[in-house]
């Protein structure tokens, strides 16, 4: 009985006491466990379809349907949009027109475009192709950032450090991203300790937020809430998001827990583009449209249109000739 | 499609086996209706009944009781809902009128010593009128739970739930009915589902309805999803430490 005291359930019968005293059912009801969670009045959504979407995409994308994507995407509202990676082409094809799509969008204002710069030539890259905010990716898993990035999770460090000093004489802000936050495809499980240590380090380093990322999606609402809590004693909340993954479908219990706790930021993908590279067929990014419906019911201002987030959506789905992923999407599009 | 009769029972079969307490195995309902069940008796007389598993059966009405019973059904469901345009239009009467019929259901039931269950549906969104008064879902759980329903099943029929909705829909529900006594039956058409079992797991909630695979689309969105899959729900119950299978002591 989740309205029951402790000490009272341990005494006594529940059913007892109610059958000597019926007056106090209703007191006991009275004292229900209202929902008294403090959610965050506005959240902003850091949208990685353009990037992290369509990095893990199959098809190789067409440059100008990259662009009308981003285009599409900066009409609704949106404030942040990843557009893409200035990484060797050799490693993501899918993303060796960066400079092309970074010049061929239009910059509406308000609205920020960062990109990865994984190191410093890609960081000189994007800033020679007109980049105001770039993002550096670390790991708290090591087999995975030796895997991902041929180097240690230490070694990173050094490379984003310079990234970031550089970027920081020019004024551009940074963002930091922690990979399997919540487990690792070849490790399995991440102590919540290590990803607080390298949140803290880019945090230190001067990273103005950080991403913490459920790469394969294997989290739940009780992992994530630990890894928070760990992360929080050294990171500010009000610099923290999540990246949650969908494979499991854990995402949105995920993010819930995560603005229990007072996260304000959260990544999704329009129509949850990209799958898991790690388990085949398998979903990958949220979907920005399911984070926003969820949202929407809470009374939580986005200042994001859900209509044309699905637009967009309905867009690259089509030239990618593929379903959306977003339940809201398919429930939408179908509707009596 | 139709599912074959062998199909079905050999779920059931598989079901039985993993350990759930309680698998919902067919419908006592008018097969002009709802064809794929028209094989109730020949379900419900062909699985494997595992002891310490509860095998209800849904039972709109005394004709569908009488039938179940003959079938060796040992618990029942019945189905009210909480939107008036949905009751009409699914059931043909009104919200009273049907929960008079069960009242009927609910007292053979009782002579029986068969235990019911109620579902109560469109408890955060009708698909006729939108938005549903949480004081309505109370007034019919109540209304199920004096009746003598062991526990009410509180239905996102269209999924159209979120945290939010289900939050101010539960606090309403709990005020009548004991926390203990109510179940969320949540669907994910919006990918809503697993949230809100949260919030009810939050607010006290210890039973929760799903689906294996996620069977079941919806019927008014067509090609969206249905039913909250029971593997995903395990798998957030478990990784929140949450045990899944009880064992009874005595």
């Amino acid at each position: 009985m989740g309205n029951v005291p402790t000490t009272v359930k341990h005494c006594l019968s529940y059913k007892q006491i109610i059958e000597d005293y019926p007056w106090l059912r209703s007191w006991l009801q009275e004292e229900k466990i209202i929902s008294d969670h403090d959610y965050p009045e506005f959240v902003k959504i850091v949208e990685v379809g353009p990037r992290d979407g369509l990095q893990n995409e199959k098809e190789i994308v067409p440059t100008r349907v990259k662009i009308q994507l981003i285009d599409m995407l900066s009409t609704t509202g949106l404030s942040v949009i990843e557009a893409t990676s200035f990484v060797s082409s050799k490693w993501v094809p899918q993303m060796a027109d960066h400079t092309d799509v970074l010049q061929g969008i239009q910059r509406v204002p308000h609205v920020r475009y960062p990109v990865l710069t994984p190191n410093m030539k890609g960081f000189q890259d994007a800033v020679a192709a007109g980049a105001t905010e770039v993002a550096v990716f670390g790991s708290a898993s090591e087999t995975f950032s030796r895997k991902n990035i041929n180097c240690s999770i230490a070694e990173s460090m050094l490379r984003f450090e310079e990234v970031i000093r550089t970027a920081k004489d020019r004024q551009i802000p940074v963002r930091g991203y922690v990979s399997c936050a919540l487990g690792c495809p070849h490790e399995r499980h991440v102590e919540p300790s290590k990803v607080a240590e390298v949140a803290k380090k880019l945090y230190e380093m001067g990273c103005y937020e950080i991403s913490l990322g459920d790469t394969i999606g294997v989290g739940t609402p009780g992992s994530i809430f630990k890894m928070l809590q760990t992360v929080m004693k050294d990171v500010p909340v009000n610099a923290l998001a999540v990246h949650c993954h969908d494979t499991y479908g854990q995402a949105l219990p995920n993010i819930l827990t995560a603005l229990q706790m007072g996260v304000s930021v959260v990544d999704s993908a329009v129509a949850g583009l990209g799958g898991c590279p790690y388990a085949q067929g398998s979903s990958g990014n949220v979907s920005t449209e399911d984070v926003l419906y969820m949202l929407q019911g809470m009374g939580i201002e986005t200042g994001v249109n859900l209509e044309r987030v699905i637009e967009a959506g309905d867009f690259i789905c089509n030239a990618l000739d593929r379903r959306s992923s977003s339940k809201v999407s398919q429930a939408r599009s179908r509707t009596l | 499609t139709v599912v074959p009769t062998e199909a079905k029972i050999h779920l059931i079969n598989m079901l039985s086996e993993s350990g759930l307490p309680v698998i919902e195995a067919t419908s006592f309902v008018s097969p002009k209706w709802v064809p794929q069940m028209a094989d109730q008796v020949e379900v419900m007389k062909g699985i494997s009944k595992k002891p310490g598993v509860s095998y209800p059966v849904l039972t709109p009405n005394l004709k569908g009781f009488q039938a179940a019973l003959n079938a060796g059904a040992s618990e029942v469901a019945i189905f009210g809902a909480a939107s008036e345009l949905f009751s009409k239009k699914n059931i043909n009467c009104s919200v009273e009128e049907s929960l008079q019929r069960f009242e009927e259901v609910m007292k053979a039931a009782k002579e029986a010593a068969v235990p019911v269950r109620g579902y109560v549906s469109c408890v955060v969104g009708c698909p006729y009128e939108g938005q549903v008064a949480p004081k309505k879902v109370a007034h019919v759980a109540k209304r199920l739970y004096s009746m003598g329903c062991y526990e009410i099943s509180l239905g996102d029929t269209i999924g159209v739930g979120t945290p939010g909705s289900m939050t101010k829909m539960l606090e309403a529900v709990s005020k009548e009915v004991p926390v203990s006594a109510l179940a969320v039956h949540c669907h994910d058409t919006y990918g809503q589902a697993l949230a809100n079992i949260l919030i009810a797991l939050q607010m006290g909630i210890s039973v929760v309805d799903s689906s294996v695979a996620g069977l079941g689309g919806c019927p008014y969105a067509q090609g969206a999803s249905g039913n909250v899959a029971t593997e995903d729900v395990v798998y957030m119950l478990h990784g929140l430490g949450i045990e899944t299978v009880r064992n009874q002591f005595f």
